[in-house]
């Protein structure tokens, strides 16, 4: 019988919620790693029960934990991030140079094809990978080396790689996007990257058009079409048709175009989520209303989505991470808010119900459809 | 043996209960009781000072025998009840944060 699991990661600890496909009664594990913080947790789609953990702490530092049982027992495995080389300097708040240290894991991506390769998006912006199940991981360099490294910058969370996208299709080409620094895109597996953000206008930086210096919050593909992406930007929601080499802003009707999470339906490639934030100095939903907008038409035209969600009095956010989907029949559209709510539709998001309201602040959310 | 109380999401991450006991070989300093600590427990690693530096994670004090020690470097001995082991030598996570 067909099932979803969904992995929460929390300012204090990890969470998995699990329920049969009617995804109406859910059982709730946790929390993992109490008290740490958990910026993501996603599963292989090799091994579903394959899990990996980024967990750190401002006393601590990061670790890495891993799960061959689905999230039942974890094992912590290697966590030493060194950059390859010199580390050279980024461009600091200040517009001085700064050097390169590292923080933490922001996001893990496990391969599609190998249940023991993951890549690992950290801050300060850099990309990782291990190819023995999480015991050693290398920095893929190619990414923090590129010229433009001096020019970029850390956004208000940090200068954070915080989305990886592997081409389903094409091995070789993967993209990337760095707070502040934009979406990248390498087509021969890591070694050279460059950036991709033609097309973009961040009113908010010296040359609007730049090369680099965008504060792009996420990215989002369909399996089925890897060379149309969608971005939510800092202000703006964009697509591109060309693998990123052109972007145009599909923002239309929406009330706001700032916001952080976004994806994309699991069977219509065409249908878009995204949750719209006020500002980005007031960083909660207009009006106090949380709604999702849905776009079937790819873009510029959205409709607000509001069946089961507060309609009024809410002032949480929803963070780049923590909106995923499933594969069910139904698309399930998941996503957990800095309130502690952890949302779900089993249709595609008419109509959506709370599977857990009172969690510490949600960081991410990564939906795993069990068969 | 040297004994190491360590603060309580060190001891979950090791899998230990309470208080650690390790044995250390040669000179008993700062730097070899990490060093085994490290080596009995590789979780550790990393978590109370860099892989590569070893220099102590910000947040992260030792003291011993009423002594802070937070800043002596490595090869400085600690003191003689530790090294007898009667007393242990204290990894405290700062009072910091919210």
């Amino acid at each position: 019988m067909s099932g979803v699991r969904v992995l929460v990661g929390t300012r204090k600890g990890a969470f998995v919620l699990t329920s049969d496909g009617m995804r109406e009664k859910w059982d709730v594990s946790g929390p993992h790693f109490a008290g740490w913080e958990i910026y993501h947790v996603k599963g292989s789609p090799v091994d579903p029960n394959r899990l990996y953990v980024s967990q750190s702490s401002g006393w601590f530092g990061q670790q890495i934990q891993r799960s061959d049982d689905g999230g039942k027992t974890w094992e912590p495995v290697g966590n030493e991030f060194t950059y390859d080389g010199a580390t050279g300097t980024h461009q600091w708040y200040d517009g001085t140079q700064h050097p390169w240290e590292f923080k933490r894991v922001w996001h893990l991506e496990p391969s599609l094809t190998d249940p023991d390769t993951v890549y690992a998006g950290v801050e300060d912006a850099a990309m990782f990978r291990t190819q023995d199940g999480g015991k050693t991981w290398s920095e893929m360099s190619g990414l923090r080396l590129h010229e433009s490294g001096p020019r970029w910058q850390p956004g208000a969370g940090g200068m954070c790689l915080h989305t990886i996208l592997l081409d389903p299709v094409n091995p070789d080409r993967i993209y990337i996007a760095i707070s502040a620094a934009g979406a990248f895109r390498t087509d021969d597996g890591g070694a050279t990257w460059r950036p991709i953000n033609k097309g973009l206008n961040s009113l908010y930086i010296p040359n609007p058009t730049a090369e680099v210096g965008h504060c792009v919050h996420r990215l989002a593909m369909h399996p089925s079409r890897p060379s149309v992406l969608f971005m939510q930007k800092h202000w703006d929601v964009m697509r591109t048709d060309d693998a990123g080499d052109t972007w145009h802003e599909v923002s239309g009707n929406l009330p706001t175009d700032f916001g952080f999470a976004i994806d994309v339906h699991a069977h219509e490639p065409e249908t878009v989520y995204v949750v719209p934030i006020k500002s980005d100095s007031e960083h909660f939903p207009l009006e106090g209303k949380l709604r999702v907008f849905r776009s079937r038409t790819g873009g510029n035209e959205w409709e607000p989505l509001t069946n089961g969600l507060p309609q009024s009095d809410c002032y949480v956010n929803v963070l780049r991470d923590a909106m995923s989907i499933d594969k069910l029949d139904s698309c399930g559209v998941y996503f957990g808010t800095t309130g502690g709510q952890v949302y779900a539709s089993a249709d595609s998001g008419d109509h959506w119900a709370p599977i857990v309201r009172d969690l510490p602040a949600v960081l991410s959310v990564e939906a795993q459809t069990l068969s | 043996m040297i004994r190491v109380v360590l603060p309580a999401h060190l001891r979950t991450l090791a899998g230990v209960d309470g208080e650690v006991q390790i044995p250390v070989e040669g000179p008993v300093t700062l730097g070899s009781v990490l060093d085994a600590l490290e080596a009995g427990y590789p979780p550790l690693r990393g978590a109370i000072r860099d892989h590569v530096t070893h220099e102590r994670r910000s947040f992260v004090r030792f003291f011993a025998c009423e002594q802070d020690l937070s800043h002596a470097p490595p090869e400085s001995p600690l003191p003689d009840a530790v090294a007898a082991g009667t007393e242990p030598l204290m990894i405290v996570g700062a009072i910091a944060g919210g």
